[in-house]
């Protein structure tokens, strides 16, 4: 689960990690209240959308005066934000973060995710802040030092020290610095976190260690212990159509082909995308109906698939194990017949009472393309684009 | 016949009351599998038969603690059917228990416990399969796991995927060409699993009767290249491989929480160059991966019988006839064919002190 950065701060602040005082902002109005009460001279007007490279799209400005926080927030406040995580569509920006403007000395990096190879939470910071890190990662890995979190042990304060020397920090900001990265890595842990990504990190000209920005993402699988979190879900940053299907138990994602597609288990699901795009198709989307497939979710499943209207044909692949092939079939006939489909539909199922599905199909008097395996559906579907 | 369980593998169920653990339990015991204990805190001391729908063909002990179970049932392997919450903890009471392989089916447990767990069975030494996965199976001798059984036939070519269903597929694709299993492994989806590709790969290089491998990856992680890596090192039987999502876009986790492209690490393509450079023979279509197996282990038993030809032309020449051709359309029948490994060592030199044309020949096609 992705949250806006004021709200990763906002987490931030409250286990004591030094970032900037701030607030959001809904209209121009807002914005504006929001630097007034801040106070200062120099403020910081930053789009609100769950992608970065919001700086170079021209979603972050730094206002001189009020009269620029009220500029700044009306140019951002509605305009769509492209960047290179958002796609060509971009991203439209319906809050702001109106910050302290801070004298920065120097912008590092820190990052802390899970280490997949050996199964240890990694700490890691590099002086190249600012930067993307995937690129001094490709291009100087010698530049980003890590440190491996031992679970037993948990993050200590050696390590910490080790990460701010290698930051080539001294004095005051060193002390800042592995204050700072030991309570940045008491949250994560605390907030079931699957990657926090301050970048940059910045020592001010006054010698603190401040998180300018704050990227923070939560493991799904840990959400239930987080009620807390529910309330910082932004529908407004999600796909529709994927709200509705997690309403029906369905694990979908769009995306921008011509081939729908229905699928259990998730493997195969990506599999299926794979052949469709094989055949000369683009997939239109993600869909796993997961272990329990049945009349209901094969209809939702039809619905949604649909509603894209990019869809030319539709592919449903199921492998029967637990899932029995002549329900799923007895689904399919049932939803085609209350949802008006008028596009293609090959099915494909193979496994537990394949036999029976392929007599249901069939005697339903529908239209289906019966592929026999995944190559032949692989075909079907091919032809049906083509047609 | 197999890597890490057989007849002998005497079961344990962790979550043996609930829906999913009776229904599983009641499919895994007819299918032979020796269940020998279960296991639900609070209803130690009762014995229990499934219900209704899915009664048990025999009356399972069920014991409050794995320990207990281990005790009194001498059980060696695990099943755990744990709702998410607690399933790092069953997985840790297994361990700690004594159990010597732990089967997680369990999906979406957090990952902050699995870290915990994780760390916790390597210090006692204990090999778990998942979590979020199908589970293992030998066909013909044991089923641990959800995988439908009837897709499965006992043979040569071990499996081992990260995808439940997409397992089947490639399972159904063999035995569909009468190429029988020696034993299937899905190791599961998620970010941290106990078994990776390199370790069920080591097994399978050393069980000498799987011939040949088929290994399935998907997007996310680096598990794929550690495994390609290995194979080129230490893996002489052929590997058929595919990576599934290809045309996944980046960032956007696929069904599977380790199913993601994140920092442009991870793709499809970079896998399958990975493998390719291994001499995995990697399909581009998951619809290809029985007929690649198909191929390569008739190739391979090929070049068997044209060594061991050798060897017998230069040991007895007029022997050269015995080990017929082992048959270039089915290759399957060649699994059960006397061609003795122990026959085979050294393949190239000894073709070519034999000196024999044929066998030379016979091994360049």
């Amino acid at each position: 689960m992705k949250i806006h950065e004021y709200q990763g701060k906002d987490i931030l602040r409250a286990f004591k990690v030094p970032v900037p005082k701030g607030g959001v902002a809904f209209s121009v109005d807002e914005a504006v209240s929001v630097a007034e009460t801040l106070g200062g001279s120099v403020w910081v007007v930053k789009a609100q959308i769950h992608a970065g490279g919001r700086g170079k799209g021209g979603g972050v400005k730094v206002a001189k005066s009020i009269d620029e926080v009220r500029t700044f927030a009306s140019q951002i406040l509605g305009m769509t934000l492209v960047t290179h995580q958002t796609g060509p569509e971009g991203r439209l920006v319906k809050r702001l973060l109106i910050e302290e403007g801070a004298n920065i000395a120097r912008e590092m990096y820190v990052g802390i995710t899970l280490d997949r190879a050996c199964s240890m939470n990694c700490v890691m910071v590099s002086t190249e802040g600012g930067m993307e890190i995937e690129k001094v990662a490709a291009e100087t890995p010698e530049k980003i030092v890590k440190e491996y979190v031992v679970p037993s042990a948990g993050f200590r304060e050696f390590q910490a020290r080790r990460l701010a020397f290698a930051l080539g920090l001294t004095g005051d900001a060193f002390k800042g610095a592995v204050k700072f990265l030991l309570a940045l890595y008491k949250a994560y842990e605390a907030t079931d976190a699957s990657l926090f990504e301050i970048n940059p990190l910045v020592v001010t000209k006054e010698g603190t260690v401040i998180a300018l920005d704050a990227k923070v993402n939560f493991d799904d699988s840990a959400l239930a212990r987080h009620p807390e979190f529910d309330a910082l879900r932004d529908l407004d940053e999600e796909e529709p159509l994927e709200i509705e299907a997690s309403k029906s138990n369905l694990n979908y994602i769009k995306l921008d082909g011509n081939v729908g597609c229905m699928v259990n288990g998730a493997g195969l699901a990506m599999a299926t995308m794979d052949i469709i795009k094989l055949a000369g198709g683009e997939p239109a989307n993600f869909l796993d109906v997961g272990g329990g497939a049945n009349a209901e979710t094969v209809e939702a499943g039809f619905k949604i698939i649909l509603a894209d209207k990019n869809v030319k044909a539709i592919l449903i692949n199921i492998f029967g194990g637990i899932v029995r092939c002549d329900r799923v079939a007895n689904g399919v006939v049932e939803a085609a017949k209350k949802v008006h489909v008028a596009i293609p539909i090959v099915i494909r199922l193979a496994g537990t009472n394949a036999d029976l599905a392929a007599v249901i199909l069939q005697e339903s008097g529908m239209s289906f393309l019966v592929a026999t395996d995944l190559k032949d559906a692989a075909e079907k579907v091919t032809r049906a684009l083509g047609a | 016949m197999s890597i890490l369980v057989n007849k002998k593998t005497r079961l344990v169920v962790q979550g043996l009351t609930g829906g999913e653990g009776t229904f599983h339990t009641s499919q895994m015991l007819q299918y032979g599998t020796n269940v020998v204990a279960g296991v639900t805190p609070g209803k130690g001391g009762t014995s229990y038969k499934g219900n209704e729908r899915d009664a048990f063909p025999l009356a399972v002990p069920v014991f409050n603690t794995v320990s207990d179970a281990v005790r009194a049932q001498a059980a060696d392997t695990s099943i755990i059917f744990v709702p998410a919450a607690f399933a790092a903890d069953a997985i840790m009471e297994a361990a700690d228990a004594g159990i010597t392989l732990i089967v997680c089916i369990t999906e979406g447990i957090p990952v902050k416990d699995m870290v915990t767990a994780y760390d916790f069975i390597q210090r006692k030494g204990v090999r778990l399969i998942g979590p979020n996965c199908p589970g293992i199976i030998t066909p013909g001798e044991c089923k641990i796991g959800i995988m439908p059984a009837f897709i499965h036939k006992p043979g040569h070519v071990g499996v081992i995927s990260r995808s439940g269903t997409l397992t089947y597929e490639s399972v159904w694709q063999l035995t569909e060409r009468g190429i029988g299993q020696s034993t299937c492994i899905g190791i599961g989806g998620d970010p941290i699993i106990g078994t990776r590709f390199v370790d069920a790969l080591a097994l399978y290089n050393a069980d000498d009767k799987t011939d040949g491998i088929i290994m399935i990856g998907e997007i996310g992680g680096t598990a794929e290249e550690e495994a390609a890596d290995y194979i080129r090192k230490h893996v002489k039987k052929p590997v058929v491989g595919f990576i599934a999502g290809r045309t996944a876009p980046a960032g956007r986790r696929m069904g599977h929480a380790g199913a993601i492209i994140s920092g442009g690490k991870g793709t499809a393509a970079e896998k399958m160059e990975a493998m390719r450079d291994a001499g995995i023979h990697v399909c581009e279509s998951p619809a290809e991966l029985g007929d690649t197996m198909q191929k390569a282990l008739a190739k391979m038993y090929k070049r068997k019988v044209s060594v061991s030809v050798a060897r017998a032309v230069k040991a007895k020449p007029k022997a050269a006839v015995k080990p017929k051709p082992v048959s270039k359309k089915k290759p399957v029948k060649a699994q059960t064919a006397p061609v003795s490994k122990k026959a085979v060592a050294p393949k190239k030199k000894t073709a070519a002190k034999a000196g024999n044309k044929s066998a030379a020949v016979k091994k360049k096609k």
